[in-house]
């Protein structure tokens, strides 16, 4: 059995953001990267399908696009348990939209006959949630989204989609198929030392973007801005204890007790 | 301008958000076709013409098989827009569409000028403003963002049905599992003190339940404080959890997403804490105290005896 797993690289979000030269997206130096949080239970469901299944019988590669600095997220999901991993090479990977992203993905999985492809729902930065499905209906693969239990059989995959308000729906999809992973579907593990050690000797390909074929883009972006400020809050800065007391004062004023 | 609006039933209902496509499609002045997946009894009132996907014979769930025939309603309609919710169905639906039609999606859009259409991007702390390259762009719109209209009392709708293709989709829907009811019911609760991720760990969470128990009030969390089991998914706030409007509201560590702000932006009165001052949830509060939550709350506990 071969699944792919498909993870993006995404900038530390807590920090403060500002707008490129371009205009069209946020300037990422300086910013601390990390995996997608949705990426990451896509990882973690392979390798449990791995450890489930037995290490033999399963096969997993996990594939990034983007600059060389992606190849630190690979490294990442070799150390939680992947076999090898893919990095397709593209230092201008954030001027692409969804479509492109896929197109790609598509163009190295095609002749590779994966089983299983898991993907993120959504990226936390872009949010589109479109990559996944794109992906499976370029491949033809079955695909289901919203991924929150999941269960392999030998041709077929039993899973829980979560729907609105707790409202979930099982669905049956026959292998090959392609999942995108929602929050709760698991717990990711944190990589051991031993197995980040061992990840160092794992395969780690590299192509260059140049090698797959694109399509031009569907979507154009005119500008990157801050949202609307309504801006009517009162913000309490300051040093801990003045803003402690302060705070305090508002919510004794509110309480219920 | 003509738009396809795509309206899809669940468990027989159609859900009131799906009124706001009608006040997109307004918005844009664009003339409106209607593509109903649903029983033929919970379709809108509306005036035009309607396609329906009666889910007695072709199921709610049935992805493949929706999209090849909305598809080939959109071929034959030629629409610039075709517009979707951005809920479980719309985000499933709208690539498969799209990659159908060769056309443009754009995903999750809060707003529409005459530069393009607007979404929110890392954690709503900035909106890109898109265009698609296509002459066929495919849309889903995020609930809330525009109003719901009013039902059209009285309108006459000239509905066609349409039959499913001989065969279906690759995807086999099987039940509906119902969420289980709720222990807490935290839309009683004069207050609500939520747990975030910001808290850091599961031992903080003692901090939150302990203010929440100092202002008479519940305690509340956000979905990765659920997700990681620091606090029962009985008291998760937002979309996929329980909708709560208490007298206040207090968000510790959480950075307001749009999942959280939909279960808890009607508070009357909603207090965040959180080292980011340009967290969203500083956009629906009514006080931001910039701080380490897991520093500051030992010492508010203290002032508040
Ligand atoms: C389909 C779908 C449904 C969803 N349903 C829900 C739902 O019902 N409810 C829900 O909550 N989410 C839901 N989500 C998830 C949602 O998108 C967000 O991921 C989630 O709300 C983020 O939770 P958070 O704010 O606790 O964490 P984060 O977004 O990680 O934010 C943590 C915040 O804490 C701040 N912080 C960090 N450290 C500290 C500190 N020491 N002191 C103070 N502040 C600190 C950070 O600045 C940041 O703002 C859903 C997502 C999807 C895709």
């Amino acid at each position: 059995m071969k699944i792919l797993v498909c993870v993006k690289q995404i900038v530390d979000l807590e920090a403060r953001l500002r707008v490129n030269d371009d205009g069209t997206w946020i300037d990422c130096s300086d910013l601390a990267l990390r995996m997608n949080e949705y990426d990451e239970y896509a990882v973690e469901q392979a390798v449990r399908f791995k450890e489930q299944c037995g290490a033999d019988q399963v096969d997993v590669t996990v594939l990034s696009i983007g600059a060389a600095t992606v190849t630190e997220t690979l490294k990442k999901a070799l150390a939680m348990g992947c076999d090898r991993a893919v990095h397709i090479n593209d230092d201008a990977a954030w001027r692409k939209d969804p479509a492109q992203i896929a197109a790609i993905i598509a163009a190295f999985a095609a002749d590779k006959g994966f089983d299983l492809i898991l993907a993120g729902m959504q990226s936390q930065d872009r949010g589109s949630a479109q990559v996944g499905a794109l992906v499976a209906q370029r491949l033809d693969y079955g695909c289901v989204t919203t991924v929150i239990d999941c269960d392999l059989q030998p041709d077929k995959i039993t899973v829980r989609r979560e729907l609105e308000g707790g409202l979930k729906a099982v669905v049956e999809v026959k292998l090959p198929a392609l999942l995108t992973c929602q929050l709760g579907l698991n717990t990711p593990r944190y990589p051991t030392l031993p197995n980040i050690m061992k990840a160092k000797r794992k395969e780690l390909l590299s192509f260059d973007v140049e090698e797959f074929a694109c399509p031009d883009p569907l979507v154009r972006t005119v500008a990157l801005t801050p949202p609307p400020r309504k801006g009517s809050a009162l913000i309490i800065e300051g040093g801990n204890d003045e803003v402690a007391a302060q705070l305090a004062k508002i919510l004794v004023a509110r309480r219920v007790a | 301008m003509k738009c396809v609006l795509v309206m899809h039933s669940r468990q027989g209902q159609l859900p009131e958000s799906s009124y706001e496509l009608f006040t997109c499609a307004e918005q844009i002045g664009a003339e409106q076709v209607l593509v109903f997946i649903g029983p033929r009894a919970a379709l809108p009132p509306f005036a035009g013409r309607v396609y329906l996907l009666d889910s007695e014979v072709w199921g709610e769930f049935n992805p493949g098989a929706h999209c090849q025939a909305i598809a080939e309603i959109v071929r034959s309609e030629q629409p610039q827009l075709v517009v979707l919710e951005h809920s479980s169905f719309g985000w499933d639906l709208a690539p498969r569409l799209a990659a159908s039609l060769d056309a443009a999606q754009i995903s999750e859009v809060v707003a529409i000028s005459a530069d393009g259409y607007e979404v929110p991007c890392c954690n709503a702390k900035l909106r890109r403003v898109l265009a698609p390259a296509t002459p066929l762009c495919v849309i889903t719109v995020q609930s809330g963002a525009f109003d719901a209209a009013s039902p059209l009392v009285g309108a006459v709708a000239q509905i066609s049905e349409v039959a499913p293709p001989p065969q279906g989709g690759k995807e086999k829907f099987v039940a509906y599992e119902e969420a289980e009811a709720a222990s807490v019911d935290l839309g009683k609760a004069e207050v609500v003190v939520s747990a975030g991720r910001g808290m850091g760990k599961a031992e903080n969470i003692e901090l939150v339940a302990r203010l929440a128990a100092a202002l008479g009030g519940e305690l509340g969390a956000s979905r990765p404080v659920v997700d990681a089991g620091w606090v029962e998914h009985d008291r998760q706030v937002g979309t996929t959890g329980q909708c709560v409007s208490p007298a206040m509201y207090v968000a510790c560590g959480i950075s307001g997403a749009v999942q959280h702000l939909a279960g808890m932006k009607k508070s009357a009165f909603i207090v965040a804490i959180n080292k980011d001052k340009d967290a969203p949830i500083g956009e629906v509060a009514d006080v931001l105290a910039v701080a380490d939550a897991v520093q500051l709350l030992p010492q508010v506990l203290e002032q508040l005896g």
